[in-house]
């Protein structure tokens, strides 16, 4: 009479699956895609577009070599997810191939490998962009600033072919302009104070708004910030890691600027500069390469903010949320063998709880 | 009163609506009862009737074995068709002893059943040597003979009686009805099991989304100074045993120990009524009341019904199905047992039956584990279900062991938020049967060896008191006939003389 399986219970099921998650997860990035996709033009819509159709390539490509169901694993969202991530990560106007390749290094190296979705210890999209940054220097650093879409310099369709499938920005004449933080480190290297040093350049104000130059995800911290907020009050993600991981960015470059002002950049700059915001509520966050406990993930994310601090004050890039993702990735599996919740009825130690001696009042 | 907070949960849709106003009605009698010998935890009862025998409505049919048992009792008058196997009230639908009784419609009580004065005038000893006889377990689902747990007193030191009213499983309104219904009774029977414990605290906890149950015992327990009618967060599991005593006392029972280890008694709101029903009016524990719910049921509502009543006949009361049912459930959804058909009968331990439909169910086909951890935060017990099922699934238990396995209570609510639609509690319940299942061989192997072992010595002790038999014969005989062949000589000799 009945052909459902004999399963044990429950036999009753809160209306949520991976396809939702990944659904709103891709809603929360929608308004900040957008103003980045409208800040850089055809180009950077190309791109975006090539990323992603590159994304659910490969990822057909590798179910069907695995014998695994496409549909079901193509319409899990996970890999639009993925390609829409590394999109946002990378220079708005790099041409197609860093797209296709960042796919094929995402999906494949990524993920894939490992054995696909749940499988993969690091994040796939940061996987793409760091070995596209150590690879092609050149195509990942040169950034453009803001030419809105329908502006009078802003490349038309035809131009925006041309720059994303004639070489990027490098083939064309295009006005290149250093990301805040690249800029922040040269003119450091060469013996400026931060007040002057950020004095030429994008104010904190065009930072939370979205006009300075940049990566998409790099564009409006504010956006960014009220999609990862909507994601913590939906309980798709926790406050933990973004709470930690900003926090103790925000904590380490205060310390700094107090002690030396003029050396080291002040917390505002750092939360809301780079990818920073979109970091901690979308990438650090990643469910699948993250801790499972509340203690684990603090833990995570704290170290996320140190890595960060680290990176962009005293190492070689201007940018550091790839590599301390990855870095505190590689964590994980270490943080919860150590860090698990306490169980009921047990110590921390796991020993059975005591209450006196006779076994009767405490 | 303050209340302690408990971890995890989930807040399913209850969906109590559809049943909670519907008062209990008497189920008529089918026309065959089965009753099961085996309805509780512990040894099945042993049959003291034959086929062919008449019996009166409350009279014993089988008595209990041993320490942890339960007898049964005739739900009414009639005679006994015969005692065979039936299907049993269990997911496996395997067949276990049961009597079939025939009811003749008379409704006889035996003359055993005997209405009392004043039940508070028992001891102790005798309260709960009568909850024994009744056959009273523990009627949320988990059947454990109440006596037993009556008992406690000799080897615990109690101080609370605490009353199980949350009735948090979706769906269910049986302990509902009955709180609100028979409140009085209610009360009774938990100041008596509270006499029988000899504690002075009773604690009644009722989940928050019954205010009318809690308006009822309220009113009914306002008499008692040590009667307190707690209303409770409405959160799933918070009928589980040790997260209700940690919500009311804020003390977490040890692992692997029993809320007694902390002085406190856990009973249910359906065996204290069967405790007074037992004790005022004699009635041992014969019928109970059921939910039967669910959306493929087309008039949701409660029943008092005779144990051993076939499934069909309390849908077929209900006006059957709308709907074909995507599961057949007997329990609440979170934590019951899917049915293999409508022919097995109601025990005791049945507090609902549910026909859901795909609508309800959310049944889907599982996903890959994606680590999202909302089974950890929702796990009451502080496990990380993700872990041990990885474990479990490539067949390693040892390290779910070690992650908490034995310390699941199989709530479900980590199979309830996984976005994955993973069957966490299957793996766990399949790793815990296997563990069993391994620990039984592994018995089985070393009282083998033990034997084997005791027979070789056995046999060699035998050998050598064969051996010594013979060398003590031996020695005897040549002992013999060195004095016979000494007389013989000594007689030569004499002769010679001669």
């Amino acid at each position: 009479m009945i052909d459902a399986p004999l399963i044990g219970a429950p036999y009753a099921h809160q209306k949520v699956s991976v396809n939702r998650t990944m659904v709103l997860v891709m809603l929360a990035l929608t308004p900040a895609t957008l103003l980045g996709l409208y800040q850089f033009g055809w180009p950077a819509i190309f791109l975006f577009v090539i990323t992603i159709a590159a994304c659910l390539i490969f990822e057909a490509f590798s179910l069907q070599v695995m014998g695994k169901p496409k549909k079901v694993f193509l319409m899990d969202g996970s890999a639009i997810l993925t390609g829409w991530l590394l999109a946002m990560t990378l220079p708005p106007w790099a041409p197609w191939w860093i797209g296709v390749v960042g796919a094929f290094l995402a999906i494949i190296i990524g993920k894939q490998v490992f054995g696909g979705i749940g499988q993969n210890p690091f994040n796939p999209a940061m996987v793409a962009r760091v070995a596209l940054l150590i690879s092609f220097p050149l195509e990942m650093t040169l950034y453009t600033s803001p030419q809105p879409l329908f502006s009078a310099d802003a490349p038309g369709v035809l131009e925006g072919l041309a720059i994303t499938f004639g070489g990027g920005a490098l083939a064309i004449d295009a006005v290149t302009s250093a990301t805040p933080l690249g800029h922040l480190k040269t003119e450091l290297s060469r013996g400026l104070e931060v007040q002057h040093a950020l004095g030429s350049t994008d104010s904190v104000g065009q930072l939370a708004l979205g006009t300075a130059s940049g990566s998409l995800g790099e564009i409006s911290a504010l956006l960014l910030l009220a999609g990862g907020l909507v994601l913590i009050g939906l309980r798709i993600i926790t406050w933990h890691i973004p709470v930690a991981m900003l926090g103790t960015l925000a904590l380490l470059a205060s310390i700094f600027h107090l002690m030396a002002p003029e050396s080291y950049a002040g917390p505002l700059f750092h939360l809301l500069s780079g990818a920073a915001i979109l970091g901690a509520f979308f990438i650090a966050t990643d469910l699948v390469t993250s801790p499972v406990s509340v203690t684990g993930q603090l833990i995570f994310g704290a170290g996320c903010g140190l890595l960060v601090f680290v990176i962009r004050t005293f190492a070689g890039y201007p940018e550091g949320v790839a590599f301390a993702v990855l870095l505190m990735n590689a964590c994980t599996p270490l943080i919860d063998y150590y860090f698990k919740p306490r169980i009921y009825g047990r110590d921390r130690k796991g020993q059975p709880l005591q209450y006196g001696d006779e076994g009767g009042e405490a | 009163m303050k209340l302690f907070r408990i971890r995890g949960g989930v807040h399913p849709d209850d969906r109590k609506q559809l049943s909670a106003e519907r008062a209990i009605e008497n189920l008529p009698l089918p026309p065959l009862l089965h009753i099961p010998l085996q309805q509780h935890i512990g040894h099945p009862a042993e049959p003291l009737v034959k086929r062919g025998q008449l019996v009166r409505k409350g009279e014993l049919l089988a008595r209990s074995q041993g320490m942890i048992s339960a007898p049964v009792h005739a739900p009414t008058s009639g005679r006994i068709m015969g005692i065979g196997g039936y299907p049993a009230h269990h997911a496996s639908g395997l067949s276990v002893r049961t009597i079939t009784l025939h009811p003749d419609g008379y409704e006889e009580w035996h003359d055993d059943c005997e209405e009392m004065d004043d039940p508070f005038s028992l001891s102790p000893e005798q309260i709960a040597r009568r909850v024994a006889e009744s056959g009273i377990v523990g009627m949320g689902g988990a059947t454990f003979p109440s006596a037993v747990k009556l008992n406690l007193r000799k080897r615990y030191q109690l101080d609370t009686l605490v009353i199980n009213g949350a009735e948090c499983e979706p769906y269910l309104t049986c302990d509902d009805r009955l709180m609100r219904e028979r409140s009085e009774h209610v009360r009774d029977g938990v100041r008596l099991m509270a006499k029988s414990l000899g504690v002075e605290r009773i604690l009644f906890g009722i989940e928050n989304n019954k205010p009318q149950a809690q308006r009822a015992m309220r009113e009914a327990a306002a008499d008692y100074p040590e009667f307190h009618v707690v209303g409770l967060p409405t959160r799933y599991p918070m009928g589980s045993e040790k997260h209700l005593v940690q919500t009311l006392v804020g003390k977490e029972t040890p692992a692997r120990g029993l809320t007694a280890d902390i002085g406190v008694v856990v009973h249910n709101v359906a065996t204290a009524t069967a405790v007074f029903d037992a004790l005022k009016f004699g009635r041992p524990l014969i019928s109970r009341v059921v939910t039967v719910s669910g959306g493929a049921v087309k008039n949701p509502c409660n029943l008092h019904v005779p144990i051993g009543t076939p499934l069909e006949h309390l849908v077929e009361y209900c006006g059957g199905f709308v709907d074909l049912p995507d599961r057949l459930i007997s329990g609440g959804p979170m934590m019951g047992q899917p049915l293999p058909s409508l022919r097995v009968p109601v025990v005791k331990g049945s507090n609902g039956l549910l026909g859901l439909t795909l609508e309800e169910t959310q049944r889907r086909d599982e996903m890959p584990c994606i680590r999202c951890a909302s089974c950890v935060s929702a796990c009451p017990c502080g496990l990380t279900p993700l872990s041990m099922a990885a474990f479990i699934r490539v067949g390693s238990l040892e390290p779910s062991v070690e992650l908490g396995l034995l310390d699941c209570i199989g709530c479900g609510s980590c199979a309830y938020v996984c976005p994955s639609h993973i069957p966490l509690v299957q793996y766990f319940n399949y790793a815990k049967g296997e563990l069993t299942a391994r620990q039984r061989a592994q018995h089985k192997q070393g009282e083998t060896k033990r034997l084997a072992e005791a027979r070789t010595a056995r046999m060699e002790a035998i050998k050598k008191a064969k051996r010594e038999a013979m060398a003590k014969r031996k020695r005897e005989m040549e002992a013999k006939k060195a004095a016979e062949a000494g007389a013989a000589e000594q007689t030569k000799q004499e002769e010679a003389e001669a």
